[in-house]
Parts: C-alpha cells; sequence; structure tokens
C-alpha cells in the first residue's frame, strides 16, 4: 500500500484573481498521478468551490489535499465569520457574497451546493467568529453519487 | 502508437543552448540537452511560441517551399484569410488573388469561402439541442492537441466539424476537375499559404486517421515576398474574390465566434491565456457561455509566427478590406435545411491522449510524485533553468522518472563544493 500523498496549498484571500490556481495544481498532479477523468473533474470543481468560498467569505484560508489510491480528501480550513445556518447555506441559489463579487459572476449561490453534488461525502464543522472547515471527500472507485 | 511529426525543428548551429524557449513552452515541452533545446515530441503541440521566442532564430518552422511543388501539377492556391492583412495599401483582395495566378498557381480558391460554410453548419449545430456547452471551436490545430493532450472532459465539447481548410481543399478540387475534367483528382496539388506550423503539422499528420485534403503547406512570409514583387496593381485583376466579411473575419480573434450571432461567447487567444480558459472551462466555471473560440496565437491566426506583419496592424487591414463587402457570400443551398454533409463532420470521435502520467500503476505512480516532491521541495525554487529543466518542479520530474543527475542542479552543486571545501574528505 502507498503511502498518503499530502499536498498543502495557502489560500491567498487578497488576490481574487489567483484564486482557483490550487485546483488547477491538484488536478496536474491528479492527472500525472494516472486517475480517472471524472475523478478529476469532480475532485477539482470541488475544490474549485472550496477555494472560491474561502476567498470570498473568510479572506482566504487553507488547503490540504490528501491522496489515497482509492479516496482523495481535501480539508478547506479558514479563520472566517462562520456560517450562521447551515442548512440555508446548503440551499441552491442562496448567497451572502457582496454586490463586487457578483459582479465577476460568482455568488451564484451554488458553491455549497456543487461541492456535495460532486462528492461523496461532505462535512462541515463551523463555529462563528472563528472559522469553517469543510471536509470533502472523493471515492476513486466505486460510491459515485453521479 | 504512430510518431506524430512536428514542424518545428532547431538549427543546431545557431542555438547557444540559452532558456528562452525553455522557459516559454507552454507544455514544458522543451529541455536544454548538450548545450542546445530538444523538444519532446509526445508534448509538443506545434504552437510556435518556442519560434517566436528565440533571439538567435534557431527554431524553424518546416514548411513545404513553393519549389518544390510538381510544377505539371494542377497547383490550387489557398490563401488563409490572414493573408490579406499582410500587405501594405492593399484595396482589393483581388490584387492578392491575381498575384497567386500570376506567380505560377493555376487557380485559387479562399479559404475565407470555407470559413463561411463552417459558420454556416456551426449556427446549426448551436441550435442542436443535446450538446454540451460551451461549444469550443475546431479550427485551431494546437488547440485541438492541446485538449487531447490535456483536458479530458472539454473532448466532447469541441465542435465535431472539420476546419475550413479541409473543407476549401476538398471544393477547391472538386471544382478543378468541374472546370477542367481531363484532370485527374492525383494530378491537383492543393497548397495552403500557412501562417502557422501547426497547421503544417495538421496536414503532415492527418486528423483523426484521415489523410488532409491539403497536399502541400507553404509559408506565408515565402509567399508574400514572392507575390510583392508582382503585385504592381496596374491591371486590373481577373481573378475575383468570393468571401464575404464573415469569411475575413476568421483571421482574427473573435471573428469565427462573433459570425454565430449569438452572444454568449468568449473568444480567447495566445496559448498561456487558452490554457487558462480551458482550465477554468474545465471547472465548470463559465455555466453561461455556449461558444468558446480558441486561438493559440496572439490576435488569432494574424499572429501567427510565419506572417510578415505584426497581427493587430493586420487586423486593422483587414477591417479596411472587408468594409464594403456583403456580410456572407457562401451560403448553404436552401435546400439544405437540416443535418451535415458527411465530409463536414469529424470522421471519428476526438480522444484523449494522455500524456505525462507517472507510471500506469497507481502505487508506482503516487511513489514517484512522493519522491519527486521531496526533491522538488529541497530545490532552490529559483526556476533558473540551468539543469535544462524550465522549471526546479519539472527538474524533479527528470530526476525522478528520467534518471537525470541532481548534481546538474548548479545551486545544489555550489553548496556541495562549498562543503568539500570546508570539510574535506567527508564526502
Amino acid at each position: 500500500m502507498a503511502e498518503t500523498l499530502r499536498f498543502h496549498y495557502e489560500v491567498d484571500g487578497n488576490n481574487f484573481t489567483s484564486a482557483g490556481a490550487a485546483s488547477v495544481e491538484v488536478k496536474r498532479k491528479l492527472r500525472q498521478l494516472g486517475f480517472d477523468a471524472e475523478t478529476i473533474r469532480r475532485v477539482s470543481i470541488a475544490m474549485y468551490e472550496g477555494e472560491i468560498n474561502m476567498v470570498v467569505h473568510a479572506r482566504g484560508g487553507s488547503a490540504d489535499v490528501y491522496v489515497d489510491k482509492d479516496c482523495i480528501t481535501i480539508i478547506l480550513a479558514d479563520r472566517g465569520p462562520g456560517i450562521p445556518d447551515i442548512s440555508l447555506a446548503m440551499q441552491e441559489g442562496y448567497s451572502t457574497a457582496p454586490d463586487n463579487i457578483r459582479a465577476l459572476g460568482f455568488g451564484a449561490g451554488m458553491g455549497l451546493p456543487n461541492m456535495k453534488r460532486y462528492t461523496d461525502e461532505m462535512k462541515i464543522e463551523t463555529v462563528l467568529g472563528k472559522g469553517t472547515t469543510v471536509t470533502i471527500k472523493v471515492y476513486t472507485n466505486g460510491a459515485n453519487k453521479l | 502508437m504512430k510518431q506524430y511529426k512536428h514542424s518545428v525543428s532547431l538549427d543546431l548551429e545557431k542555438c547557444k543552448g540559452c532558456t528562452n524557449c525553455l522557459k516559454r513552452c507552454p507544455t514544458e515541452a522543451i529541455r536544454i540537452r548538450d548545450g542546445h533545446a530538444v523538444i519532446n515530441s509526445d508534448v509538443c503541440i506545434d504552437c510556435g511560441e518556442c519560434i517566436r521566442r528565440c533571439p538567435y532564430q534557431a527554431k524553424k518552422a518546416n514548411f513545404d517551399r513553393y519549389e518544390d511543388i510538381d510544377a505539371k501539377k494542377y497547383r490550387i492556391a489557398l490563401p488563409a484569410p490572414s493573408f490579406y492583412g499582410q500587405f501594405v495599401d492593399l484595396d482589393d483582395v483581388d490584387y492578392v488573388l491575381q498575384g497567386l495566378l500570376d506567380i505560377g498557381f493555376d487557380d485559387v480558391f479562399e479559404v475565407a469561402r470555407a470559413a463561411e460554410i463552417v459558420t454556416e453548419y456551426t449556427r446549426r449545430y448551436m441550435s442542436e439541442q443535446d450538446i454540451s456547452y460551451p461549444v469550443i471551436n475546431s479550427a485551431c490545430p494546437a488547440v485541438v492537441r492541446l485538449i487531447t493532450l490535456r483536458f479530458p472532459y472539454l473532448c466532447a465539447h469541441v465542435i465535431p466539424m472539420m476546419p475550413p481548410i479541409e473543407l476549401a481543399g476538398k471544393i477547391a478540387r472538386e471544382e478543378a476537375i468541374a472546370k477542367h475534367p481531363e484532370l485527374k483528382p492525383e494530378d491537383i496539388a492543393i497548397v495552403f499559404i500557412s501562417p502557422c506550423p501547426a497547421k503544417a503539422s495538421y496536414v503532415k499528420n492527418g486528423f483523426l486517421g484521415e489523410k488532409s485534403h491539403v497536399d502541400y503547406v507553404v509559408s506565408m512570409s515565402d509567399i508574400y515576398f514572392k507575390l510583392i514583387g508582382v503585385m504592381k496593381k496596374n491591371a486590373t485583376p481577373k481573378a475575383t474574390s468570393q468571401s464575404g466579411m464573415i469569411g475575413m473575419s476568421w483571421a482574427s480573434t473573435g471573428g469565427e465566434a462573433s459570425a454565430l450571432f449569438n452572444d454568449k461567447y468568449l473568444a480567447a487567444d495566445g496559448i498561456e491565456n487558452v490554457i487558462h480558459v480551458l482550465d477554468e472551462i474545465e471547472t465548470g466555471h463559465f455555466p453561461m457561455l455556449q461558444f468558446v473560440e480558441l486561438n493559440a496565437c496572439p490576435g488569432g491566426c494574424v499572429g501567427g509566427v510565419a506572417t510578415v506583419e505584426n497581427p493587430y496592424i493586420a487586423r486593422v487591414r483587414l477591417q479596411a478590406l472587408r468594409r464594403y463587402l456583403p456580410v456572407s457570400q457562401n451560403r448553404l443551398e436552401k435546400s439544405d435545411n437540416e443535418g451535415y454533409p458527411e465530409e463536414i463532420l469529424f470522421p471519428k470521435d476526438l480522444e484523449y491522449r494522455p500524456v505525462g502520467k507517472f507510471d500506469d500503476d497507481l502505487t508506482t505512480a503516487m511513489q514517484k510524485m512522493s519522491e519527486i516532491e521531496d526533491l522538488a521541495a529541497s530545490l532552490p525554487a529559483l526556476d533558473c533553468g540551468s539543469c535544462g529543466a524550465p522549471t526546479c518542479r519539472a527538474f524533479a520530474e527528470d530526476v525522478v522518472l528520467g534518471g537525470r543527475s541532481i548534481d546538474e542542479c548548479i545551486v545544489y552543486m555550489r553548496e556541495r563544493i562549498q562543503k568539500m571545501v570546508q570539510y574535506p574528505g567527508e564526502e
């Protein structure tokens, strides 16, 4: 059994133009490892949404990616304001993104719902005023919800 | 797998082994070995960026030469629309077409005509029900090759329609035979006048297993210099252009997309921008888009490395040239109101052919990745290129996967030498 590969990324909250860079990097690595196209796509979309969320709502954070043969786990942790009502935040179309972010085409209220849709497991831990940690898992064989 | 034939080559005498091309290759296909650049043909997409960057003109695009075309054949010139933008004080495309006849071509067929037909079919395709948005154009062979190598999920988004050059080659041959029934198909030489090496590779390799309708690809600059000698413009040209605004617009970025009369499009040009856009589309970032026009060269085909004029100037000239033209001169017959002729569709699906996979076995690939990560973390991160790899990360891959020696890193070597001097005999 191969050891788990771990990649760590700092997501810069002050530089909106670089948001999404870490998920592109992860996509490249998964391709080099030889994962199938569908797995790579699910991981990169879910991680991309998570990265954008951290930049929009929490001034950045960190992303840790763990690659095992059968599972890819991503832990996105920020020190932002926290999510007051998770079930509301999970509703498609619900967004608290500010206007200037919406002007860029974000803030459609699909971030968290897409992360759930494209992954096999998702866990949100949030403390108001302290921050949010979202853990998502994509199984590479079977357990495919799509 | 058949080796892909490329159209970029190196003049060993001129190459200094500097890092200009190395650093700018968008697919990291170049390494410096034994003092000069070496291209990995599995990864190269013939975008021509290295030709554009080389300060010593050591990188060359390989085209057929006009002189090499059998003069006994019935030679038909296929000028790309970008060709018209190369000429100073040109007010009518007909002078260019006449010039091509004057230098010895037997006939001319404008690729812009075929482009107008492809536009008509693309509009039809865009109104289909079950298509994957956004639809990506198939006209730039460098972009199509890039997608097949790196963007598995986007292969199905590429419009399954042959590029104008192919349709132009086919119609040109058919029209010539209709005009001269004594000609056999093999008596005809279809000669594309190209702005870029990617089209030359496209023709050499065929596409999706099919041989191209084009027989020769000559460089735009080659023909340009022959043409300016004969284009006197004192006689009225006998040749007449049969293309409109739309066909001419394909020469520069946004032209193909804007002709679809659908404003949900994006047009990106320059290979690095193209890669950024593809990455974002693959991540599902632009749900509102319906059409994406991508061109590897800055400004579109007018920015190809085989052109002579600055792409922005060429674009302005084309705007002036097309000003009083009909919108389109090549429309489909009234009876042609659904479906697609076989020759315009891809003969088979675009196939993802990944490169750069570390190993077929996932466990081994993960072990290698782990070694690469550790090594990359210990390298200086200067990305100086002295080792012959474009980045420290690429060097780490070369060491682990390609058996290169770590000693090629001059920073690492310097530290080792300093230690040897400080603590002699401990190594």
